[in-house]
């Protein structure tokens, strides 16, 4: 048909090299286990990271960082540092007070009374964590920069650190912001969608069964591969910018940079060129952000920093850190009655991007895959001298999975019933969806009982079962405990409007553009920016699939905010279920324009026109058929269109969710415990995810496995420690124990499909799904091997020392099992001396 | 994470090296595999005005025997040390214990001189030198002089080298007979530091314990040799015998206190892990 549509010099130069033309679609797309198009480039060294980029004139910053937790700055003195060779520059906080903006941005005002200090990019009054940065040096190259950091003096009146939550409601604490008058930024208070939680427990009386429990969420360290960096490129005449930034956010970040720094956002270009990782900590807009900005202004010259691993502990955000007491109430024979959550959540010394919003967010996850009629949700913010936190894989989810899916298993152990048939018992059953929670979300579908048939089959349930009651039978040295995690999660973020009524400061679509080039090839633009997640790979999947088009003749565009005008980014698993679906909208709209070209130049009615594997056909004539990419062509050269119809062949979609994704799954870990030691040793893993329908099962494998391993080195490993002063002692990969390949088991990854329903590729996302799950099965599974020691709980990570003081009756196990009096019913055991403290102290709060 | 400006200094002989410390002054250093020394560079801790760099010092590196002794060079790689056939023979426990050092490219920068000169308590390399009855040798402007490794290890990251010598080779006697070793580590994570470890080489006669070697690690500020488990063990033949001796393993020390492990905990470990590592090497299993 080429020569036929006579479109001139392109149609010439195509049948001269036939090469250049398409072969036709092969099918099969979706679900096929691709190698990744990205990995050639990364595995032979040619990734674009923004370390690499030098551009002619580059100037190197360096941030000289507070040393201590807390202090007033008496006084900054550079001058001592401009004297050194190569130096060009040095800025204290005081400055670059009038070039860098009155504050730092936080788009999640949780609640309208939300205590949202000032935060400059250096400080200027007071430092309030170790790593505040209080001046910078400009310099030729980052050796000199380096060295010009020691010639810097700071005169500091040590005002005192902040470091335990509890410690710093209490009145007469010391205070992180004194203006402020307190260190609690908000309480946010959620009785839920259902009935009474102190009503309800009353009400069922003497068959009321309470458990409660507090437990810790320790704080983490992000700890990507690679860690940030900033380069930004003034072209003074214009006053315009080109920032290349590691993040996970250039569109957002190009917004906020523009409100903080008057810059207006038209002059400024943000590119996340190559990213190696992120987990939520690139998902910020960061002071050497702002300072690259407005450094590169000032001088007129391009501006580079690169953050150091250490300077990566103390100066990029940390995870979770909450304290949970939860209390979950069912009847005697099992049946939930509702649930109640108390968290105390730390900030760090300020607010960053989304910091009040990650445990809020937690607030719709707690009462997971069960069905209860009451829930009560309170967290306090709270703020200490310590690194800022904010999204860490999973964001509130893992939080509020780990507390549900423990507590489960300690409710069941007071009832003295199998876990996992107290789970069935309560769980949402498949024909019960679509299910309206008492979190007020509706899950859309779900398959539990599926999922747990297939990983119980793939665990052998019967039979390690047996190998641990013997080995507590012989009382061998080495215990077998047994966890479970059902969970479920919330992806795909967000539906704009359900983001709205969070009072979160943008909306959750997604864009997409979807061209046609005129030699058949396929660029598709997309506004969800990759960094390590495996789009290239995924999104040209979708392409080809619905364009009929093959996989190697579609190409990425994404994470420049000049090419790729419009996004929200990347995080909360929403690329695919948002970012994807924007994709395969945008194609539909290509073949709705390039049926009615193609009926055109088939001279048939658009009706009798069909689509498929990527060519049009007419209805009861096999001869008369046209590729997609021969449309694309004609379209192209516009010699013979139909009337009034515009000149090439593209599109665009922006893709508002409906509703969030629900994905879900069965992990099941069984666990060694040497006794003797303390030592804990994943003996056999299973998970089943059902993630809905699968675009690449291998990139679904890699982030499964991904997420296990970040999920189980919160259960087992990392933990980032402040002493008494407020100093991080866990500062390098020395302490910080990030575990490696022979730390962890071998993944039995199974699956199984309930597609989601409320968006038409039937996805759900899957970046977060190992992480939220894995922590509790392996804590569930260690404090089971331990509790015929009298042990209720140990807290994160389960060092072996911890373990071993547990078994020892040194335990952490800080609450305990029993029944609270509601109306005046009280039965139940309790556990030890700490433990009935612990309940006393929590009875207080009731 | 930039080390402080420096001078370097690549001599190619021993003598040139002595000489090149002695012209550097004070605060001059040698640089053997790095692995220690460059990250307490870049964090700044340190700032010497010298480095010389033995790497291209061939005679240092080497294993080789002078009769009953085997003699390695101080610029060894970890991960020639494993390999050793001649270590692997005579010195089992050492090649065993250095297979558990760190990771693979540490293995293959770092050195079985630097990781002694460098005295980390939580080393696994020190223990081993002093179950063995190494004897170091250093060379200085004043010539060569043996250091027996009791008295090698002074106190956390400090030896008994003076600044102005370099330590040159490590003398382990061959062990001959029925001899059976096992380096015990006990980490939280495969490729971290050890929180205790203990090494131990066991000849048997008959079945039971003849003479015992045993070197513990992290348990105070220099390496520990439990000498009265030694003694306690002659005899042993059984699991039981085993442990009662092991129960005073930990007698004495003074193990830190820290992020990895509280002392008392420690002391339990130190206990629990000699009886593994002495039933393990004499092939006691019940
Ligand atoms: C990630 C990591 C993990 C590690 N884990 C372990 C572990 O689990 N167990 C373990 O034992 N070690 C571990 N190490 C340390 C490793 O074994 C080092 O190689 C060793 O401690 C130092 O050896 P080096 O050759 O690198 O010495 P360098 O770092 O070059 O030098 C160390 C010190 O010794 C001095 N020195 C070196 N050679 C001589 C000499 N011939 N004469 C006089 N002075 C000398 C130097 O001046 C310096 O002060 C680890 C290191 C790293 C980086």
């Amino acid at each position: 048909m080429t020569e036929q549509l006579d479109a001139g010099l392109v149609a010439q130069e195509i049948a001269e090299h036939p090469d250049a033309l398409s072969k036709p679609y092969a099918g099969g797309e979706l679900g096929r286990g691709r190698r990744r198009k990205e990995d050639a480039k990364l595995v032979t060294g040619q990734t674009n990271w923004t370390d690499n980029i030098t551009l002619p004139g580059l100037l190197h910053m360096t941030v000289l960082r507070s040393p201590m937790a807390h202090a007033r700055i008496l006084s900054v003195d550079v001058s001592a540092a401009l004297e050194m060779p190569g130096v060009i520059a040095a800025y204290s906080g005081a400055d670059l007070a009038d070039v860098m903006g009155a504050s730092m941005p936080c788009a999640w005002p949780v609640t309208p009374d939300m205590v949202s200090p000032v935060h400059t990019p250096l400080a200027t009054d007071e430092v309030r964590y170790v790593g505040d940065g209080v001046a910078v040096v400009i310099a030729r190259d980052r050796y000199a920069a380096a060295d010009a950091l020691e010639a810097i003096a700071v005169e500091y009146d040590q005002l005192p650190a902040v470091v335990d939550m509890e410690e710093a409601l209490k009145p007469g604490a010391p205070l992180v912001h004194s203006e402020k008058g307190t260190n609690q930024c908000f309480v946010f208070d959620f009785p839920g969608a259902g009935a009474d939680y102190a009503e309800t427990v009353k009400n069922a009386g003497d068959d009321a069964v309470v458990v409660r429990r507090r437990f810790r969420q320790q704080r983490l360290i992000p700890t990507p591969m690679e860690p940030r960096g900033v380069v930004v490129a003034p072209i003074a005449a214009a006053d315009e910018f080109t920032m290349w930034s590691t993040t996970q956010i250039p569109h957002i970040l190009r917004i906020m940079l523009a409100l903080t720094t008057g810059i207006p956002e038209h002059k400024l270009r943000v590119v996340a060129p190559d990213v190696g990782g992120g987990f939520g900590a690139k998902l910020n807009v960061y002071a050497e952000e702002i300072l690259c900005l407005v450094v590169a202004r000032k001088l007129g010259r391009p501006i580079k920093w690169t953050e150091s691993r250490s300077e990566n502990y103390q100066a990029t955000t940390h995870g979770r850190d909450q304290i949970q007491d939860i209390e979950i109430a069912c009847t005697k024979d099992g049946t939930l009655l509702g649930l109640k959550v108390e968290l105390l959540a730390d900030m760090g010394a300020y607010l960053q991007l989304i910091t009040p919003g990650v445990p809020v967010l937690g607030a719709f996850m707690f009462p997971a895959i069960y069905k209860m009629p009451s829930y009560h949700f309170t967290c306090t913010g709270v703020f200490t001298t310590k690194t800022p936190t904010d999204a860490y894989r999973g964001a509130g989810r893992p939080e509020a999975t780990y507390a549900i899916e423990r507590i489960m298993d300690e409710l069941a152990a007071e009832l003295g019933r199998d876990p996992m048939e107290l789970r069935r018992q309560n769980w949402i059953k498949h024909e019960e969806f679509p299910y309206e929670m008492v979190a007020g979300l509706t899950y859309d579908s779900g398959n539990y009982e599926a999922a747990t048939d297939k990983a119980e089959q793939m665990f052998d349930m019967a039979g390690l079962k047996a190998e641990r009651d013997r080995r507590r039978a012989s009382k061998d040295p080495v215990q077998i405990g047994i966890g479970i995690s059902t969970f479920t999660e919330m992806c795909g973020l967000a539906p704009s409007r359900v983001l709205g009524s969070l009072s979160y400061g943008a909306g959750g679509w997604e864009s997409a553009s979807v061209r046609m080039l005129p030699t058949g090839k396929v660029e598709v633009v997309s506004g969800a920016t990759p960094h390590g997640q495996g789009h290239h790979t995924s999104w040209s999947q979708i392409v080809a699939d619905s364009l009929g088009v093959p996989f190697e003749d579609v190409e990425l565009v994404a994470g420049d905010t000049r090419s790729s005008h419009k996004g929200m980014d990347t995080y909360g698993s929403r690329s695919l279920v948002v970012g994807g679906v924007a994709i395969h909208k945008a194609t539909g709209k290509v073949i709705e324009k390039a049926k009615r070209i193609a009926a055109h130049l088939l001279e048939a009615n658009e009706d009798d026109v069909e689509f498929g594997g990527g060519t049009f056909s007419v209805k009861g004539s096999p001869e008369a058929k046209l590729t997609i990419q021969e449309v694309a062509l004609a379209t192209f050269a516009a010699h013979n269109l139909p009337d009034g119809m515009e000149p090439t062949l593209d599109s665009d979609y922006v893709s508002d969710p409906e509703n969030f994704s629900y994905p879900h799954g069965t992990h099941l870990c069984a666990v060694e415990i040497d006794t003797e030691t303390g030592f804990t040793k994943i003996l056999k893993y299973v998970c089943v995810d059902d993630i809905g329908k699968i675009i690449n099962p291998v990139i679904v494998e890699g982030q499964i496995h991904g997420g296990l391993a970040q999920g189980i080195a919160q259960a087992l490993y990392e933990e980032a420690v402040y002493d008494a002063e407020g100093n991080l002692t866990t500062g390098s990969l020395v302490d910080y124990l990030v575990p490696a390949a022979p730390d962890l088991p071998h993944f039995d990854t199974g699956r199984t499909e309930t597609p989601a329903t409320s968006n038409p590729l039937g996805v759900k996302g899957v970046g977060e799904a190992g992480t939220i799950a894995s922590t509790p099965a392996v804590m569930n599974a260690v404090v089971d091997a331990v509790r015929q020691y009298g042990v209720n709980d140990i807290d994160m990570p389960a060092t072996p020392e911890r373990v071993w003081r547990a078994i020892n009756g040194e335990g952490s196990a800080r609450a305990t099992a029993g029944t609270v009096a509601y109306g005046g019913t009280s039965t139940g055991s309790t556990g030890g001396a700490a433990a009935d403290e612990a309940l006393d102290d929590n009875r207080s709060a009731l | 994470m930039i080390p402080a400006q420096f001078d370097y200094v690549a001599p190619t002989t021993l003598a040139e090296a002595i000489a090149a410390l002695g012209a550097a002054g004070e605060d001059a250093k040698i640089l053997a595999g790095g692995q220690s020394l460059i990250p307490v560079l870049r964090l700044r801790l340190a700032f010497p005005t010298t480095l010389i760099d033995l790497s291209r010092v061939s005679e240092l590196r080497g294993v080789g025997e002078d009769g009953d002794v085997l003699v390695i060079g101080a610029m060894t790689k970890h991960s020639d040390v494993i390999e050793d056939p001649l270590v692997r023979q005579y010195a089992a426990l050492l090649s065993e214990a250095t297979s558990t050092v760190a990771d693979p490219a540490v293995r293959h920068r770092g050195t079985f001189g630097g990781a002694l000169a460098h005295a980390d308590p939580a080393g696994d390399l020190a223990a081993v030198a002093l179950a063995l009855d190494a004897e170091l040798v250093a060379e200085g402007p004043g010539g060569r002089r043996t250091i027996a490794a009791k008295d090698f290890f002074v106190d956390y990251l400090e030896t008994s080298l003076s600044p102005d010598e370099i330590l040159a080779a490590v003398r382990i006697p061959k062990l001959t007979g029925d001899w059976g070793v096992r380096y015990e580590k006990f980490n939280r994570v495969a490729q971290a530091w050890a929180i205790v470890g203990v090494a131990t080489a066991v000849r048997t006669e008959g079945g039971s314990i003849a003479e015992a070697r045993i070197g513990l690690t992290n348990m105070g500020s220099t390496p520990v040799r439990p000498h009265s488990v030694e003694a306690a063990l002659v005899g042993a033949s059984t699991r039981e015998q085993v442990v009662a001796a092991a129960a005073s393993a930990a007698d004495g020390t003074n193990p830190p206190s820290d992020l990895g492990a509280k002392a008392d905990y420690r002391q339990h470990l130190a206990r629990v892990l000699t009886a593994r590592a002495v039933s393990q090497a004499a092939g006691i299993t019940s």
